[in-house]
């Protein structure tokens, strides 16, 4: 019975994140393509998406390599780049219901923007099965997508693709409408965000990806004083 | 050794050390209700950043298709809900957008 309930929760999980599949297939395509432009192999191409699993800074490493950048370079700018990870993560952490605490590491593994966004969203309990269906489903996608761009060489139709890329901002905007429609004061911190994030990117001395870590630290201290302990639980 | 593998390897450690640590971190203690607050807080601060200014670069060199797209993510958000129905809507908008 327990291991029946374990299963549907997965289940849950994995069509939970059927948005982020259809989100990231065009990009991963594009990344299997720019893989093969590149001149790396088609393991390597895999490998960077089956054990990074991190969409912005796989590319940014690809573009590094063909400027001829250092790996120290290379490494110390990906983790600039997906430190935001680590909020994401700890905002996950703090609402998650664990069946079993040997599966913390791989969620933790498979914490993205997107995963994220999802759970955070979700009106399911974070269990861990919840979580490693949801994951999953991001993490085939991502790489059968960039396998997929790799030997196919060719993607959709360029409008196609080109229009493919709002999936996720469609997918962010829809997770977080119905909560800052019902809130004035949320709908306010989300637009605020994104306003603290758009100028500080103006900055070219604040390394890529800052901006969202800044943003995402300075509002939500400002949020923590704007709820009344009634407000607050709904969150 | 193959430097592509080099790197790999140490963009790896790089993105799953800050990915992990919380875990490791807030294992069996809980957060005062200010941290807390702060922690529930990061889903709506986080898309607002994600969204924020990116979408109007959804669409390479055509902020227009971005914008159409995610008014229409919205507009369906509003009258249906749901998160399938508002992707595809987008995709539709900013398609028609490119296309004419």
């Amino acid at each position: 019975m327990k291991e029946l309930r374990k299963a549907s929760r997965f289940k849950k999980g994995s069509q939970a994140g059927f948005p982020i599949v259809i989100g990231y297939l065009p990009i991963a395509l594009a990344f299997g393509i720019l893989s093969k432009t590149s001149g790396i192999t088609l393991l390597e191409s895999v490998m960077f998406s089956s054990i990074v699993f991190a969409g912005a800074s796989q590319f940014m490493a690809l573009t590094m390599i063909a400027m001829g950048a250092g790996t120290l370079g290379i490494v110390l700018t990906t983790f600039l780049v997906n430190f935001r990870h680590f909020l994401m993560s700890a905002s996950i952490a703090g609402k998650i219901k664990s069946e079993k605490r040997s599966m913390l590491p791989i969620i933790a593994f498979g914490i993205t923007d997107e995963t994220f966004s999802v759970a955070s969203f979700s009106k399911e309990n974070l269990t861990s099965s919840f979580m490693m269906g949801l994951e999953l489903a991001a993490y085939l996608s991502w790489n059968a997508g960039t396998a997929a761009g790799y030997l196919l060489g060719s993607t959709l139709p360029e409008s196609m693709q080109a229009s493919m890329g709002i999936a996720l901002y469609a997918m962010f905007i829809a997770l977080v409408t119905p909560m800052a429609k019902k809130s004035l004061k949320i709908a306010s911190l989300v637009i605020l965000s994104g306003i603290v994030n758009s100028l500080v990117g103006r900055f070219e001395s604040v390394p890529r990806g800052w901006g969202i870590i800044i943003a995402i630290i300075l509002v939500s201290f400002l949020g923590m004083f704007i709820f009344n302990d009634e407000e607050a639980k709904e969150l | 050794m193959n430097r592509i593998y080099l790197i790999i390897a140490g963009m790896a450690a790089a993105t799953y050390v800050p990915r992990l640590l919380p875990f490791t971190l807030l294992k069996n203690r809980r957060p005062s209700k200010y941290l807390d607050r702060f922690l529930k807080l990061i889903p709506y601060t986080a898309l607002g950043a994600l969204i924020f200014p990116g979408i109007f670069s959804a669409v390479p060199d055509m902020p227009i298709a971005g914008i159409a797209g995610g008014a229409a993510a919205l507009a369906i958000c509003f009258v249906r809900g749901g998160t399938i129905l508002p992707i595809f809507g987008a995709i539709a908008a900013s398609y028609m957008i490119i296309a004419f």
